[in-house]
């Protein structure tokens, strides 16, 4: 069963960490990931750039409009992913808590509908 | 009809009752997918009306109905396959698993009644979801009971059980009992969502009153369930709390529904089979040294259920119990209690000054009892003024009518001392 796990933290809080704590912090992350790579849990698994970054697309009756800065404005920004194959929720749970970025922000749990998005 | 399809008839009746959350268990664990379990269920049990009558009362009526269920939901899935083809493949699965997969051995089958109360109250499903989800396939408690119960409409309950079941299936909440290493935090879980249920039937509350009383019996039921599957400390502790606070239920209220305060009841009316199996669990989680607040919560109510009278009640004891859960359990609300019973050692006094210091800590500001209780202790040293102000706080923050009753009674009280 594969899951994705959003991982929302508030830049604020990560922008103020100092330096080597956020090195800690991304390595740590990196060798989680390694780990679960190794016993082929995980798919797929990035950090993001800042929501400055981003761009929301629409398509409205062939029209296409782009505007600046990510679609909801919220107090935790979406920072990462991890996609993962696992047994169940329990382990997707597990593997989500045990991510480092779940000390300071929140993880979103989410089933992937892998019979396409009409079943 | 003759009297032995009669007898017959009347024998699935006992067997629906008596075994129907069993089987109920083990076909969503065979089949894993609830609403399709449901169905088999039914499919199950009007197949053996049809066939026990001629045929006989099978040696184990759980098996058979496992079985015959089994079969019926491989049918329903070969004529969902004509539809859609990747069914095929699992009802061809199905048919190939040989029977070994029903256990019959006993401890398999209550695994499935613990796995159905620990999916039920799996922490991914809403707290509020987790008791009508809990209500309705453990106890088998109709949707149109549990709204009743909890003074909303049916179709709300419903629909948080649909969606509940469409979460278990989409999201694979597994179907087990968590393995050792998180067994603790789930099972509070479960403690929690029991406890829930008690108090919603515990609560004095005017209109539907006896809908409610049943909702506590459910939950106790649930607890002797609980400890039958799984012997934990914590599971005796809820289990003593619920039985040591139903056991004052008769006394707790006047005949015109008024709230009547322990201090007030009349003690022989407290049922007093409850008290002894509610002292003996207690006794038994406290001596597994690995209990927690619904022991010591219990271990309380065990004390105030030992004295014969409010007078004899031994206050050292109780506030003792409450620096334990203290620690163990820090809250506000716990603080509040224990000042009272400081009070009742104590004197009015030293209880007076714990509550002002409470309340000046602003925690407790909006919660009624906080209130009531100081009234009381400053009525009782004779501050009226300070008793009035408070009272009138108390009702200004109570909701039930009830309570809302008691505190007007003593508000009345305080403007005429002769009463």
């Amino acid at each position: 069963m594969k899951y994705i796990c959003l991982v929302y933290v508030e830049e604020k809080i990560l922008n103020a960490l100092p330096k080597p704590e956020r090195k800690l912090l991304s390595d740590e992350s990196m060798a989680y990931c390694e780990r679960l790579q190794k016993v082929g849990q995980l798919l797929a698994a990035s950090p993001l750039h800042p929501i400055e970054t981003a761009t929301t697309v629409r398509n409205r009756d062939g029209k296409a409009s782009t505007t600046d800065g990510p679609f909801a404005e919220t107090k935790e920004q979406l920072g990462g992913f991890l996609m993962i194959d696992v047994r169940d929720l329990n382990d997707a749970i597990r593997i989500a808590s045990n991510f480092p970025a779940a000390r300071i922000g929140s993880i979103e749990v989410r089933p992937l509908k892998e019979m396409g998005c009409a079943d | 009809m003759s009297d032995t399809v009669e007898q017959t008839l009347a024998k699935v009746d006992e067997t629906y009752r008596s075994e129907s959350r069993h089987v109920l268990a083990t076909l969503i664990r065979l089949l894993y997918d609830f609403d399709l379990a449901e169905e088999a269920l039914h499919e199950a049990f009007a197949a053996a009306v049809e066939q026990w009558p001629r045929d006989g009362i099978p040696a184990n009526p759980r098996t058979w109905l496992v079985s015959a269920g089994r079969f019926k939901a491989i049918d329903v899935i070969r004529r969902r396959a004509r539809y859609d083809a990747s069914l095929g493949e699992l009802a061809k699965n199905m048919e190939t698993t040989t029977s070994e997969t029903i256990d019959e051995d006993h401890e398999s089958v209550e695994d499935d009644r613990l796995r159905l109360i620990f999916t039920c109250c799996h922490p991914a499903l809403s707290p509020e979801t987790q008791v009508p989800m809990t209500l309705r396939e453990v106890c088998n408690l109709t949707t149109e009971e549990i709204a009743r119960a909890f003074l909303t409409r049916p179709a709300t309950i419903a629909q948080r059980i649909v969606r509940a079941k469409a979460k278990i299936r989409d999201a694979r909440i597994p179907y087990e009992v968590p393995p050792p290493s998180g067994l603790q935090a789930r099972l509070d879980n479960v403690l929690r969502v029991v406890y829930l249920v008690f108090n919603e039937g515990y609560s004095a509350s005017s209109g539907a009153s006896l809908t409610r009383a049943d909702l506590s019996g459910e939950a106790i039921r649930l607890g002797r369930l609980l400890l039958e599957l799984l012997p934990e400390p914590e599971v005796l502790g809820l289990l003593a709390l619920m039985l040591l606070q139903e056991s004052r239920r008769a006394a707790r209220t006047s005949p015109d529904g008024d709230l009547i305060l322990l201090e007030q009841q009349d003690r022989s009316l407290w049922n007093h089979a409850q008290i002894t199996e509610g002292i003996t669990l207690v006794e038994r989680a406290l001596l597994s040294r690995r209990f927690g607040p619904y022991t010591i919560q219990a271990a309380i109510a065990a004390v105030h259920a030992e004295a014969l009278d409010a007078g004899k009640t031994d206050w050292a004891q109780i506030v003792g119990l409450y620096d334990v859960l203290i620690r163990t359990d820090p809250s506000p609300i716990i603080e509040l209690n224990r000042a009272v019973a400081v009070g009742m050692r104590d004197g009015p006094p030293a209880g007076l000054i714990l509550i002002e210091n409470i309340l000046k800590r602003g925690d407790l500001d909006n919660y009624h009892l906080a209130h009531s209780a100081r009234a009381e202790l400053c009525r009782r040293v004779g501050k009226i003024e300070d008793a009035r102000v408070s009272y009138k706080r108390a009702l200004t923050l109570a909701q039930q009518e009830p309570e809302r009753r008691f505190l007007e009674r003593r508000l009345a009280e305080l403007s005429d001392p002769m009463s």
